[in-house]
């Protein structure tokens, strides 16, 4: 019994290693059957979010077919954008995306990082706490409220207040033409800078936090003051805030409730803050239950595509930053 | 020698002011930042208590022109949405989880890591038009499920990321213990480091929950709206962020009024849903 035992054993390991034992090895050799069921149920939900990713890309790639046989690379360039007329270039909501997101990062950075400077090197503990806990409700209101507040609050106040103010200070600027109605690019591009700053503002605290304190210690030991060793932080952590950023411009592009309501929704290039404008995220939001053909339906689809492409490569990039910033350090 | 004195000290003197205009500059920056949030809820407050009566909990919507109603087909649509997303978003998000930190100490494992980060992402209109593609389009008609599915897929990255983080808190010896116990080891993940680490996991879900609550974008094409009561998976359903998206577009002022009542409800529901929350993990913890 014993002595059979003991052949059977020195045959799986001695041929443990080879392809088709292994597999038996490991089903019945060392591993306990319940651990196995276990760690191949949680690989499969793994698989799962990896395949999800992948399925979604495949998905809009399939349901756009029409739009890019017809179009082709051209629909990134045309600059019509025509329902009736089944025309669909996509090129006034891709610059109403960027520029929007532009204006909000450029007001969001400056004010995002000298928050999470604070946060992160001069808040006491007690401050800090209550602050943080703030801005991360900031981030938590839905984007429907934001929207709902941008219509009926700040809309008003710029259309009664910063525009006229704008106009009468710049009014040979071309960026501050046309009847102020209040919906347009400067209330979206303002919405969405108050909605990108907690992101900017609590991924930058985290990166700055991960600088050592000992390069603090020697800065401050060669009789640096407080802002100039925070400079000395900043520099040290310039990669990963660039990535707190990268990761506020994908939040900024994809964002689409707030900047529907607020932005007026007419698809045209204009160099003026005051016309209205329109994003490819409130295209897909305002004309998908109206497209009336399978054509439109497919080119609102390929917006979607171009939208997750646009967003992937934005994230991958920050990702990549702030990792390598919190890497070095550890 | 007296000039260079001189010079020092007006160097040490901008220096100085230089350091007091930076650190005013940040302090300043971190209270403007709290404005909007006190001016948000301010106004959703103050305007959303106007009309915030129980007719609002137990009565449907009335047509244009007349006033008055209620959006208790939208509260219920809300709950049935999460009830969904939660139910497929909630069990992937933490099992995955619980791969990437137990065995995914690997090439797949750091794969799947990074995906999950791409997925939290992607704006949630795409995801919209995913759950479009995925499940309106071979239905053939707008749905409660649909809806569920579009949100499950907004949770599941951020299930799977905190569970992740939960579960690499849990100290290693807990682990050891139960080997040295001859525990089987899916029996240490499940009974040890899963209930040690269920607390941080239900913030995880809440966070989870509590977006999910609050989203618009996915909805409008899948879920739909309905002016109807309904709690069917398969029909289309009202939620309360959709409503607040119509009613506050619309031109009347009447649903302009009620947008910001379903607003303050929306606010509540979600510092309701965390309080709960809190309140069952607390009692969870005491009992263990």
């Amino acid at each position: 019994m014993s002595k059979s035992n003991e052949i059977i054993k020195n045959y799986f390991e001695r041929d443990k290693n080879k392809k088709p034992f292994k597999l038996i090895y490991n089903l019945f050799g060392n591993k306990n059957l319940g651990d196995l069921v276990f760690e191949k149920l949680t690989l499969l939900f793994a698989i799962f979010v990896f395949i999800l990713v992948i399925l979604m890309g495949w998905e809009m790639y399939s349901h756009s077919t029409l739009s890019i046989k017809k179009f082709g690379f051209g629909f990134l360039t045309s600059s019509t954008w025509d329902p009736v007329s089944q025309v669909f270039g996509a090129l006034p909501v891709i610059y109403g995306t960027i520029v929007s997101s532009l204006l909000s990062l450029i007001i969001a950075v400056p004010l995002g990082i000298a928050v999470a400077v604070f946060l992160a090197e001069l808040a006491p503990n007690w401050l800090e706490k209550p602050l943080s806990f703030l801005t991360e409700l900031l981030a938590g209101i839905p984007s429907v409220i934001y929207g709902l507040w941008g219509i009926f609050v700040l809309v008003p106040w710029v259309r009664d207040v910063v525009e006229p103010y704008l106009q009468n200070e710049f009014p040979n600027s071309p960026f501050f033409q046309g009847a102020p109605y209040g919906f347009g690019m400067l209330a979206a591009a303002i919405i969405l800078s108050i909605m990108v700053l907690p992101i900017i503002s609590s991924i930058s605290r985290d990166v700055l936090k991960s600088v050592p304190y000992s390069q603090r210690e020697a800065a401050f030991a060669l009789g640096a003051t407080k802002w100039e060793v925070t400079k000395i932080v900043l520099g040290n952590a310039k990669s990963g805030l660039f990535g707190a950023i990268m990761l506020g411009l994908g939040r900024a592009i994809g964002e689409t409730m707030a900047v529907t309501m607020v932005i007026g929704n007419r698809p045209q290039i204009s160099a003026s803050l005051l016309d209205p404008s329109y994003t490819m995220a409130s295209v897909i939001a305002n004309e998908f239950t109206e497209a009336n053909s399978d054509l439109y339906l497919n080119a609102l689809i390929e917006l979607a595509l171009v939208l997750f492409v646009i967003t992937i490569i934005i994230n991958i990039l920050a990702r990549l930053l702030v990792w390598s910033t919190e890497r070095k350090w550890k | 020698m007296e000039i260079k004195s001189f010079r020092k000290k007006i160097t040490f003197l901008r220096r100085k002011t230089t350091n007091v205009v930076m650190l005013s500059v940040s302090f300043f920056a971190a209270f403007v930042t709290i404005v909007p949030l006190i001016f948000i809820f301010y106004y959703t407050i103050s305007k959303g208590i106007t009309h915030l009566n129980l007719n609002f909990f137990i009565k449907l919507p009335k047509p244009v022109g007349e006033t008055g109603g209620g959006m208790v087909n939208a509260i219920m649509g809300t709950f049935i949405l999460i009830l969904i997303g939660g139910g497929i978003g909630i069990p992937v998000g933490i099992l995955s989880g619980t791969y990437l930190a137990e065995f995914g100490h690997n090439k797949f494992g750091a794969t799947v890591r990074f995906f999950a980060d791409v997925l939290s992402g992607i704006p949630s209109i795409v995801v919209g038009v995913v759950a479009y593609t995925l499940v309106v389009i071979p239905m053939k008609h707008f749905s409660a499920l649909a809806g569920g599915i579009a949100l499950a897929i907004l949770m599941i990255p951020i299930v799977t990321r905190t569970t992740e983080e939960m579960i690499n808190l849990v100290p290693h010896s807990f682990r050891e213990a139960g080997l040295a116990l001859g525990i089987p080891k899916w029996k240490i993940i499940l009974m040890i480091v899963l209930k040690t680490a269920w607390k941080g996991i239900a913030t995880g879900v809440l966070l989870g929950v509590s977006r999910a609550a609050g989203e618009t974008a996915p909805l409008l094409f899948t879920a739909l709206g309905n002016r109807f009561w309904s709690t069917s998976f398969f029909q289309p359903i009202a939620s309360l962020s959709v409503y607040i998206y119509e009613y506050a577009s619309a031109p009347y002022k009447d649903w302009n009024d009620q947008a910001w009542t379903a607003a303050l409800v929306l606010i509540l529901l979600i510092s309701l849903l965390s309080l709960i929350f809190r309140i069952i993990t607390r009692s969870k913890y005491k009992k263990s």
